[in-house]
């Protein structure tokens, strides 16, 4: 029987280790409103919550700062290749290109505050916690504002909030063309300049019903799809001369 | 209405696009083009990506056309022989152009290629059909007869030998400009991803003398015929035809296409070439537009392989 306390004891001692917050005491939950969203033929946007709780036990210490939530939305990745037009005899055409592998489709930073004040930038960085940070590279701050414009990439400096000191909401808004795919979203607890606890929680979008069917028949069976969306046109082309027939 | 496109993967507005379905439909069928030079635009204009743009296009156009010739085939306004002996030409024409885009992409200079080429083609045709219409128009408002069919006004090619009657166009013409014009649509269409319509009736009407009436029929048996094979290939190998676009702008674009052939049926064929002259240049003089103006931002996404 002893052995096995002290087995349990070091697994514990160890996880503690590993989890990187031995000395702090705050545990992070979160879930989000649903974890799989269906794109069917009336879809034009989402809108999810992502709530959680931070708990507290008698160890914690008071955190004069109080505390602030970091969430990211990251969509699956894709390969994006960036064009710039350039101006070649007096005519703009597409000259310069760029190709960016594993980029996230989609990005959402939430946030009770801007990031910025919220920890270092150096702290940031090794988090991975962007893309708001300054670029000097024209080509990323392209794909940057391209996404951004899309609603793809979005940054909610305020749209995390507490609703209690330890309950806190937030919103998160899929564009009409969000990508499909499985999400991660992860949830970093910051207090005093540093993360203190991190939790992470997954959503599913997929193409449901009719869409589904459409999009897997065109992919998968490309030959019969074409030759059905062929017959398809022949069909109304011959419908509507047959019905507009004069004689 | 707002429906969820599956392939285009974003929401469009049903009446929006029965509109424009109808009105390029109309067009086409006044015409006797595809008019896809006129849809993909529009379409990229709405936010669908290019690459689905140009294949559903290509369905959406099988359709039109197909309603389009069945109706001018009724009325025996379309010549089978000629159809037939232009489309063995687009396929040779259409093979060199593919060839022909590979080695230019594999040189870097497509997009400019392409761009130069098709804007010079939109104008030069759109100014020959517009100052030929004028022309047309202005002398028969003087009392002189249109001069379409001038006896005994021979170009070179007419002399040129295999000469093939063709009944139900009623021209006696060699088979070396025929096979040359399909080769010249088939070739064009392959690089610049159109169907060529709007080449191919002037040239059909100023180059080989075929009546208006029979030109337009015999264009839309052509433009039948590529678009659909266009469709299955483009399906076929980058699965981005969109059925439920392509359905909702055929179904705009047939009934369009109706009424716009009974609208070019009773039109004087003078008048309806400066109409397609201007539409054409019109077009034209739009993308040299956006090449010489510097655009809003130089820089775009998409993902690879699309």
């Amino acid at each position: 029987v002893t052995v096995r306390t002290h087995t349990l004891v070091i697994v514990a001692l160890l996880a503690a280790v590993a989890s990187e917050t031995p000395v702090h005491a705050e545990r992070l939950v979160a879930s989000l409103s649903t974890h799989r969203v269906s794109i069917t033929s009336n879809f034009t946007g989402a809108e999810l919550v992502l709530f959680g709780a931070i708990e507290r036990d008698a160890a914690s210490v008071s955190r004069r700062g109080g505390y602030d939530i970091i969430a990211m939305v990251i969509g699956p990745r894709q390969t994006l290749v960036v064009r710039r037009k350039e101006r070649v005899a007096g005519l703009w055409v597409n000259a310069g290109s760029r190709t960016f592998v594993d980029v996230p489709s989609y990005l959402a930073t939430l946030s009770t505050r801007a990031p910025a004040t919220i920890a270092a930038v150096e702290t940031l960085r090794r988090l991975q916690i962007g893309p708001s940070y300054a670029t000097e590279d024209v080509f990323r701050a392209a794909v940057l504002r391209l996404k951004a414009q899309r609603r793809l990439y979005a940054d909610g400096a305020n749209a995390v909030t507490f609703l209690t000191p330890t309950l806190f909401r937030a919103s998160i808004l899929l564009p009409a063309d969000v990508p499909v795919g499985c999400y991660d979203v992860d949830v970093k607890l910051f207090a005093d300049g540093a993360m203190i606890a991190r939790t992470s929680s997954a959503l599913d979008i997929v193409k449901d019903g009719f869409e589904q069917f459409v999009a897997t028949a065109a992919r998968e069976h490309g030959l019969a799809y074409g030759l059905a969306s062929a017959a398809m046109a022949l069909m109304t082309g011959w419908l509507a001369s047959v019905v507009f027939r004069k004689d | 209405v707002l429906i969820h496109l599956p392939i285009a993967d974003l929401p469009v507005n049903i009446f929006l696009i029965l509109a424009m379905g109808l009105a390029i439909g109309f067009i086409s069928g006044m015409f006797g083009i595809g008019g896809g030079f006129l849809m993909t635009p529009l379409l990229i204009f709405i936010g669908i990506s290019p690459a689905v743009a140009v294949a559903t296009v290509s369905t959406h156009i099988a359709a039109s056309s197909f309603s389009g010739a069945l109706s001018y085939w009724r009325r025996r306004a379309l010549d089978p022989q000629l159809a037939s002996m232009l489309l063995a030409g687009g396929f040779l024409g259409t093979a060199s152009g593919i060839w022909l885009f590979t080695l230019l992409r594999r040189l870097g200079q497509i997009d400019l290629t392409i761009g130069v080429s098709y804007v010079l083609l939109l104008i030069s045709v759109g100014a020959l059909m517009s100052y030929e219409g004028v022309h047309a128009i202005w002398r028969s408002r003087q009392g002189r007869p249109a001069e379409l069919r001038r006896a005994g006004s021979h170009a070179w090619f007419h002399a040129l030998p295999f000469k093939v009657r063709f009944k139900q166009s009623r021209i006696y013409v060699s088979a070396i400009p025929v096979l040359a014009i399909g080769f010249l649509m088939g070739f064009v269409g392959a690089i610049m991803g159109i169907g060529g319509g709007f080449l191919l009736v002037p040239m059909l009407i100023y180059l080989l003398r075929v009546p208006t009436n029979v030109v337009i029929g015999t264009s839309m048996v052509l433009t039948l015929v590529t678009m659909t094979t266009a469709t299955v290939l483009h399906a076929a190998t980058n699965h981005l035809v969109d059925a439920v676009l392509a359905l909702i702008l055929m179904v705009g674009g047939v009934v369009g296409a109706q009424f716009g052939a009974r609208a070019g049926q009773g039109m004087r064929s003078e008048r309806l070439r400066l109409m397609l002259g201007l539409l054409v240049l019109a077009v034209g003089v739009r993308f040299a537009v956006d090449m010489v103006v510097a655009p809003i931002d130089p820089f775009s996404i998409r993902i690879a392989g699309e």
